[in-house]
């Protein structure tokens, strides 16, 4: 089985679709068996008692955040060395959830902050490391939208993407830096070999479902990438024609009548 | 001023011309001497730099225990703000008038032509900030050792951001909004430079050993003079083509 066949972003559209609903199932059961075993079956921590359970949002959603942000690199990196349109596209489609992650998990972080450390934001290394990875992302958004030229664009993004993923281990050990010699907050969140069992099944269950949500996202958001560049090109009509109506009809609702 | 190999007087016809030493000393000495034409531009950075760092006295009063403990910070932002506003000239009128093309066209390598540009565009921004600073950490109360660490800083932190500034400037070359988008793209990348900058002069405030921070910038320097000139290269033929 010839796979590279799937680079090209039109026979890649109909693969997407198809994987969509695996990927969507997954998120939601894994979503489910997470926070039943977050939110029930976990038990409540010795120092926090119940707040801490805001942990099984916050921790998947910051891997999340971080994880992307690589992989967008990695598809930075396929792009501009073998060329290809779909990884600039996988890239683009990928940004907005990994800034939705970033956000979330400072968000998240903030809410926990409040009653465990008494402020909702305290500057200490990771949070400010996160916060540096949003405006990374949103960099990276902002360059793609101010570029018109689509293959400049794409070029364009994948470098910043590559700088700024070489610069992302720089940021956070100087923020640690900066932290440590300025006396931060005597912040510790609870080290992972001292959580109980449960707490981080439940944390690695939750992971598994934000990651399958991003991946399902990501190709519905990939998809509409696809037919909106196509169109812009001009070349959509026929290529559209060639897809089954059945397909067309995922993520994308009724067929445009694009002939007569 | 001629950018391509020029006949030298010495040596076989072939040999040295080609030589990216030479290609790096012509894009300096004419970035430089183009950037000191205009004086007025280098002048506008100084005062702007001046400027902010006015500004920070008078929102938040005089009193002089606060101004010496913010004084560091300040001053190296301003630093950063006023390198940003120099950026778009790093490129943008040779990309209106053809010669960044032409520079990609010649024989000399372009990483070493765009290395060049950048020295050329710290000895026409970071270097004159530097030199200035020492008055500016006056007004803020700051002692003698505490300036000499400060200039310290910013002569090794300035020139790694016009090093990274440069590979927001090739990215974004004839893009609309580009100033604000610059400083969006580049400004997270510059944060370590002004931790470490800054936290040079408030070690030595404190006290305490400011090697460290300073050892710090000249390997970032180091760094970034090695790598971000093939960075900004890919990023002005990305831009150009």
């Amino acid at each position: 089985m010839n796979i590279y066949k799937y680079a090209s972003p039109a026979t890649f559209y109909p693969l997407a679709g198809r994987l969509i609903p695996w990927f969507a199932v997954l998120a939601a059961m894994l979503a489910a068996v997470g926070l039943y075993l977050g939110l029930y079956l976990a038990p409540p921590d010795f120092q926090q008692g119940e707040v801490y359970r805001i942990i099984f949002i916050h921790v998947p959603t910051a891997w999340m955040a971080m994880i992307i942000y690589l992989v967008m690199a990695a598809y930075g990196v396929m792009a501009l060395s073998f060329n290809a349109r779909l990884s600039s596209m996988m890239m683009e489609a990928l940004a907005p959830t990994g800034a939705m992650f970033t956000v979330l998990a400072l968000w998240t972080g903030a809410l926990w902050g409040k009653p465990t450390w008494g402020a909702y934001w305290v500057w200490d290394a990771r949070m400010t490391s996160t916060l540096i990875l949003l405006f990374l992302y949103v960099g990276y958004i902002a360059l793609t939208h101010a570029i018109e030229d689509k293959k400049r664009a794409d070029k364009a993004g994948a470098l910043l993407v590559i700088v700024g993923s070489v610069n992302v281990p720089i940021i956070y050990f100087s923020v640690k830096w900066w932290n440590t010699l300025h006396q931060g907050a005597s912040v510790s969140v609870t080290s992972g070999s001292k959580m109980a069992s449960m707490m981080a099944l439940g944390m690695l269950v939750m992971a598994l479902a934000c990651w399958m949500y991003a991946i399902a996202v990501a190709l519905v958001r990939v998809r509409a990438i696809i037919i909106e560049r196509e169109l812009e090109n001009g070349g959509a009509a026929n290529w559209l024609n060639t897809l089954d109506t059945q397909d067309m009809q995922v993520g994308l609702g009724k067929p445009r009548q694009l002939t007569r | 001023m001629a950018l391509g190999p020029v006949k030298s007087g010495k040596g076989e016809p072939g040999q040295a011309e080609f030589a990216p030493e030479q290609g790096f000393l012509r894009a300096i000495a004419r970035d430089t001497r183009l950037a000191f034409r205009s004086k007025g531009e280098v002048i506008q950075a100084l005062v702007f730099f001046v400027v902010v760092v006015s500004l920070f006295p008078l929102a938040i009063g005089p009193e002089t225990a606060l101004l010496k403990r913010i004084a560091p910070g300040v001053v190296w932002v301003a630093a950063l703000l006023s390198v940003l506003l120099t950026l778009p000239r790093l490129f943008a009128s040779d990309y209106q008038d053809g010669t960044l093309e032409q520079l990609m066209l010649s024989p000399f390598p372009l990483p070493v032509m765009v290395a060049g540009k950048m020295g050329a565009h710290w000895l026409a921004s970071g270097l004159p900030l530097a030199l200035i600073a020492p008055l500016l950490g006056l007004q803020f109360g700051l002692d003698s050792r505490e300036l000499g660490v400060l200039v310290a800083s910013l002569i090794l932190g300035t020139p790694i951001l016009s090093m990274l500034g440069a590979i927001g400037a090739a990215l974004t070359l004839g893009v609309r909004g580009g100033s604000i988008l610059v400083a969006l793209l580049i400004l997270p990348l510059y944060i370590p430079v002004l931790i470490f900058g800054a936290g040079a002069v408030e070690a030595v405030a404190a006290g305490m050993d400011y090697g460290a921070n300073l050892s710090l910038l000249g390997a970032g320097l180091l760094i970034g003079g090695l790598t971000t000139p093939f960075a900004v290269a890919a990023a002005v033929k990305i831009s150009l083509d």
